[in-house]
């Protein structure tokens, strides 16, 4: 993907962004920091790649840190989120 | 550390022989990174409603199993033994924090995940450095925009790092991280900026224009360590107070850094989710600054100045302050039609939570009306007052919004603040040159009785003194929040 491609969809992904957070009430905001955040660990995918190719050890094993740093932030993340939003009742 | 088995995991098995050429398989996972970027927009949709917010996380989840597991069919993974052992550390270690972070300790785990995340993506990117097949084009000569995207992917990383674990020491309260400023930071910030910036241009050069591979990669460890110190300068000077806005701000800089990642490998769902968490972190970062009447720059550049106002000393602001007992209280609540609790982060230091539950149920059995009134700046990050009521099962129909529940406060009959200060503090209506001054606050006064419950009359985060207690209006209640409550609930079991 070129630079342009990839431009193109990040602004596009923004303005989603946007308009979807814009609709999520305050009550809501920490799961959606938690949750937003778990997702941001997709540099797990990144991760995976730098640390399979193996051309280099120092490559592989700087991959291999950011693959346990990046599953803690998604797996931690979502954990974390979907403790608090079970907490989330309605009135009985 | 290869694992010769995994070549042929369940994932191969599963797949038709035709799925196993090159062409195919990228497809596949361009397919699938495809899929994964929906499940993440469908499940912040999800974050829209209460109803629906479990679901949209589990979509989330599931969108980036998908991910994960068709990155291991890419063909520049060749060896699985080190991955999955990653992959499995990482995973326990999250379930485990996940598993015992305290409600009232959320800012400080988000804070610790935004500075993971971006710390994984400054490796990422110095990884990728190591291997030229990543950065040289077809034509043998470096690629612009992974290079671009590899400096960017670092920067944003380093600074999301350093800064979060800032953020962090200072929300745990650590000692060494008192608030620290001198003369010439912003020149130092601003050295450390352009620094930082310069360094790009070695990188993005490629590795025959800068002098060597073994010089651009040295020129990008350096940049990182630039980037790491600014991101320390950044936030060591900033108050405790403003923390709910530098958590957001980072919240948005994690994501901007999956997104360079994206552009470093060409990865189309690294550069979505990473913009869609970009977007998020900026807006809730808008919503805390309005809360506060400031502006972002003024909250990372600017200082919390002191009161410039006519000091005014607590024995003359203070000097109509009506103290008041349990009994009075209770009687107040028990003729009362409709009250509002005003909570504040003290309530959750004190415990208080599971109490103002057991005296909402109390209150709503008699028949009288009660509702929460959050400030946007209530706890210490967006939305934590809601989450900590929550956890004590606090309907969320009782919480209301600031914006909300205003213009209804003259209906009101009994007002409790209970652990708030500065979010209902009348200076920030009538002293223009107090540090709080147009920031939007609850119009407690405005309610026939106002109750405070407070230790002392010792000051909020603003450092400035409260009107309101000494309104004419007010009762004082000076107690620990949590055993005020349980007393208040005897009071009214007398009444």
């Amino acid at each position: 993907m070129g630079l342009i491609a990839g431009l193109t969809v990040f602004v596009l992904a923004v303005f989603i962004g946007f308009e979807i957070i814009n609709k999520i009430p305050p009550t809501l905001h920490t799961p959606l920091m938690s949750g937003s955040n778990a997702i941001s660990g997709i540099t797990v995918v990144g991760a995976l790649v730098a640390a399979g190719s193996e051309h280099s050890t120092v490559a592989s094993m700087l991959g291999f840190i950011a693959v346990v740093l990046a599953t803690v932030n998604a797996v931690g993340g979502f954990l974390v989120t979907h403790r608090m939003l079970k907490m989330f009742r309605r009135k009985d | 550390m290869t694992a010769p088995w995994l070549y042929s995991s369940a994932l191969f098995a599963a797949a038709p022989p035709v799925l196993l050429t090159p062409a195919w398989r990228v497809a596949l996972i361009d397919l699938s990174y495809l899929v994964a970027s929906v499940l993440f927009i469908l499940g912040l949709k999800g974050m829209t409603h209460p109803r629906t917010a479990v679901r949209g996380n589990i979509l989330g989840s599931v969108g980036m199993l998908i991910a994960v597991l068709v990155t291991l069919l890419d063909q520049n993974i060749v060896g699985y033994g080190l991955i999955l052992a990653g992959l499995i550390v990482g995973s326990v270690i999250g379930v485990v924090i996940a598993a015992k972070c305290k409600m009232t300790g959320m800012p400080q785990l988000v804070a610790l995940l935004n500075g993971l995340g971006g710390v994984a993506s400054v490796l990422v990117a110095g990884a990728v450095l190591f291997d030229p097949t990543f950065f040289i084009g077809a034509d043998k000569l470096p690629r612009l925009d992974v290079l671009i995207g590899t400096a960017a992917s670092g920067w944003i990383g380093a600074i999301t790092f350093t800064g979060s674990l800032v953020a962090f020491a200072k929300l745990e309260e650590y000692k060494f991280v008192k608030d620290f400023r001198f003369s010439g930071q912003q020149a130092l910030n601003m050295a450390l900026t352009l620094g930082s910036l310069s360094l790009w241009w070695p990188i993005a050069a490629g590795p025959s224009a800068s002098g060597g591979l073994g010089l651009m990669i040295f020129c990008y460890w350096l940049m990182v360590l630039v980037a790491s110190l600014l991101g320390v300068m950044l936030v060591i000077s900033i108050g405790g107070a403003d923390m709910p806005v530098v958590i957001a701000l980072f919240n948005s800089y994690s994501g901007l850094a999956a997104a360079a990642t994206g552009f470093v490998l060409g990865n189309s769902v690294l550069i979505i989710s990473g913009s869609l968490v970009g977007a998020s972190g900026i807006i809730l970062t808008q919503i805390m600054c309005k809360a506060m009447n400031r502006s972002w720059t003024n909250v990372l550049f600017g200082t919390m100045a002191a009161s410039g106002g006519p000091a005014v000393s607590n024995d003359e602001a203070y000097a109509r302050v009506k103290s008041t007992s349990y009994d009075e209280v209770a009687m107040l609540l028990d003729v009362a039609r409709r009250v509002v609790i005003v909570p504040g982060y003290g309530l959750a230091v004190a415990q208080a939570q599971h109490a103002v539950r057991d005296l909402t149920t109390i209150l709503n059995a008699r028949g009288i009306q009660v509702e929460f009134a959050i400030h946007p700046v209530a706890g210490r990050m967006p939305g934590h007052m809601n989450v900590l009521l929550a956890e004590a099962d606090i309907p969320y129909e009782m919480l209301k919004e600031m914006d909300e529940i205003n213009p209804t406060m003259g209906q009101v009959d009994v007002v409790l603040i209970i652990g708030a200060n500065d979010v209902v503090n009348t200076l920030a209506r009538t002293d223009p040159r107090c540090p709080i001054a147009g920031m939007p606050i609850i119009d407690a006064d405005k309610a026939r009785t106002v109750v405070v419950i407070k230790r002392s009359l010792s000051p909020g985060f603003a450092g400035i003194h409260n009107p309101l207690f000494a309104a004419d209006n007010t009762l004082m209640l000076f107690a620990d929040g949590r055993k005020a409550i349980i007393d208040l609930i005897n009071a009214l079991e007398q009444v």
